[in-house]
């Protein structure tokens, strides 16, 4: 059972029976983006606020498994107040520390780099507690559990600044 | 007669296996089921001996082959007791069959014309009448579900009233819930509405005579009953199938083409374009003689013994966390059970059962409607199968103390 225990860190299970940040914010001002994991029913939603360039405020909802639920909470914890660059460094050193490149298809990997150590994540960005996270690493169908919030996430922001 | 488990699990290769040490618990035949040596060996053999393409070359391969390949198709026929094989249509898989349906069958419908579905239906039973819905102006109507998951019958009469087509599936693929289709097809049969059934967690299960059911059309695939991915039947009714347009264009569906047009070929081939599944129809039709020979009778039995087992262990062990979906009465639903445990994520008991080697499917099952209709997004679904026997249901059971235990649930 290493492994499991290595998956439900404590920290997620506290983040998953207690979310942060979660509820809804009135739109407009703010905008709301939904993400679903078609696999499994996770569904992640994102109410956010910016300001320029800026993440003034944001709400999770949506259900789903401890791994995609908490990793949206401790997302909205790390990302609240940041700038948009910010965010997506921060986005980009996560999914580097679950072993995913740009390009890549999510969830699916060799066999041979399931048990070894994801690229180390930029060193300029903290993780902080969402290094919890990294046990997925070992389960590569739950990679897309964890990334969940954040595509969810990135695609909303993307939109934002499209438009 | 009861079936005997360990003779039929020494015929799966699959199991000969362990994971992590422990033996494979396969609890997810509901998703798709294990292969027989039987199955495996006539798809080896086909490709070491006889190899060819069908309907073309006039050479002794390609002889053989097609006469493999139309045997095939007479073992469907004999299976599901239709009256010819022009009624039996290979396909890639039930989701195929219902989509030609909803294109060909669907073409013939008028705008204003209203489909009768249901809130258990799976996705392969809702999206190709939604598409369809979108070409044409159609009514899509849906029959809701009573607290033990069966259909609301009355609702069901009223709602039929008028109907073209009634798509229904002849088991729940989540519930369990096997549905009064004779009723159904009879409630049909005085207003002229063609009943389809989708019973793709039927036939590998029950003995299923197409006459008895009163069904126009059915479909299911064969991999969810001993054989391989990539073949499916469509089994519809002669008079109709020859009235009914073509689905795709190609080889083998025509009888001749010039710049002008086409003349489509006879019935079943009318519905297979192209170069079709050859070894999987094959290994399709020893799929079939292999549960022949353990009967489907006592595979049916077998089945409502182990469910009943299930359902008593389960809520004996688990009562407090334990909620099971579906019918009470084990004769009345199929091979599998979905519950929900705890405020545990499916996903989450899922992943705890997997270190056990024990292999369920977590999620919403293509199910998403009847997922709402539940009020949740996902449950753990243990299904079972010929392989399978009440010592799985146990370790099932112990893995699940597990579960509480790991997650801290109040026992
Ligand atoms: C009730 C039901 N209908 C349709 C399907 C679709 O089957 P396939 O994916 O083989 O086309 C399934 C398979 O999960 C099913 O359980």
């Amino acid at each position: 059972m290493a492994d499991l225990e290595d998956l439900y860190r404590e920290i997620i299970l506290d983040h998953y029976r207690s979310p942060r940040n979660r509820g809804e914010l009135p739109c407009p001002p703010a905008h709301r983006a939904e993400g679903f994991n078609p696999l499994c029913g996770d569904e992640v939603i994102i109410y956010l606020e910016t300001k320029d360039g800026k993440l003034t405020d944001l709400k999770t909802g949506g259900q789903g498994c401890s791994i995609s639920q908490s990793s949206a909470s401790l997302m909205s914890e790390a990302i609240k107040g940041k700038s948009v660059d910010e965010i997506k460094k921060i986005a980009t050193a996560f999914k580097a520390m679950l072993g995913i490149e740009s390009g890549n298809i999510e969830g699916i990997r060799e066999e041979s780099s399931q048990n070894g150590e994801g690229p180390e994540a930029s060193e300029a960005v903290k993780l902080g507690d969402m290094e919890a996270l990294k046990g997925v690493m070992k389960f590569p169908v739950r990679i897309k559990c964890a990334v969940l919030g954040w595509n969810t996430l990135l695609t909303e922001l993307e939109e934002l600044q499209n438009s | 007669m009861p079936l005997d488990v360990k003779k039929i699990k020494a015929d799966f290769p699959i199991f000969c296996q362990e994971i992590n040490g422990k033996p494979l618990t396969y609890l997810d035949s509901g998703a798709t089921s294990q292969k027989p040596r039987q199955v495996i060996e006539a798809m080896n053999s086909f490709y070491e001996t006889i190899n060819a393409n069908v309907h073309r070359g006039a050479h002794y391969l390609g002889e053989r082959t097609t006469k493999a390949f139309e045997d095939a198709r007479e073992k469907v026929k004999k299976f599901i007791n239709a009256n010819s094989p022009k009624e039996i249509i290979f396909t890639k898989n039930a989701t195929e069959g219902l989509n030609l349906l909803a294109h060909s069958l669907g073409s013939t419908l008028k705008d204003g014309d209203a489909i009768l579905l249901t809130h258990m239906e799976h996705h392969a039973n809702i999206v190709p009448w939604q598409l369809l819905a979108e070409r044409k102006n159609i009514e899509l109507r849906w029959v809701s579900l009573d607290e033990e998951g069966k259909l609301n019958m009355e609702e069901l009469e009223k709602l039929a009233d008028g109907v073209k087509i009634i798509a229904v599936s002849a088991m729940s693929n989540v519930l369990g819930t096997i549905n009064p289709v004779k009723e159904i097809a009879k409630l049909a049969r005085n207003q002229d509405s063609l009943v389809v059934l989708d019973a793709c967690q039927f036939v590998p299960h029950s003995p299923t005579d197409v006459k008895e059911l009163d069904c126009d059309f059915l479909v299911f695939s064969g991999h969810k009953m001993c054989g391989p991915t990539g073949i499916g039947v469509l089994y519809g009714k002669q008079e109709l199938l020859e009235k009914l347009p073509p689905f795709m264009g190609g080889g083998e569906m025509i009888i001749n083409v010039t710049t002008e047009g086409f003349i489509t070929n006879e019935l079943p081939w009318k519905f297979e374009p192209g170069t079709p599944p050859i070894a999987e129809a094959i290994g399709l039709g020893a799929a079939i003689d292999y549960l022949d020979d353990i009967g489907m009778e006592n595979i049916r039995e077998h089945e409502i013994s182990l469910t009943a087992y299930a359902l008593r262990l389960l809520t004996e062990k688990h009562g407090d966390q334990i909620k099971i979906y579906g019918p009470s009465e084990p004769a009345e639903r199929g091979g599998l059970i979905s519950f929900k445990y705890g405020d545990i994520h499916a996903h989450d008991v899922s992943q705890v059962l997997d270190e056990h080697a024990i292999s369920v499917r977590a999620g919403h099952h293509c199910a998403k409607p009847l997922m709402q209709e539940l009020g949740i997004g996902a449950t753990v679904r243990a299904s079972t199968y010929i392989y399978n026997d009440e010592t799985e249901i146990d370790q099932l059971s112990i893995a699940l103390e597990e579960v509480r235990d790991f997650f801290k649930l109040n026992k």
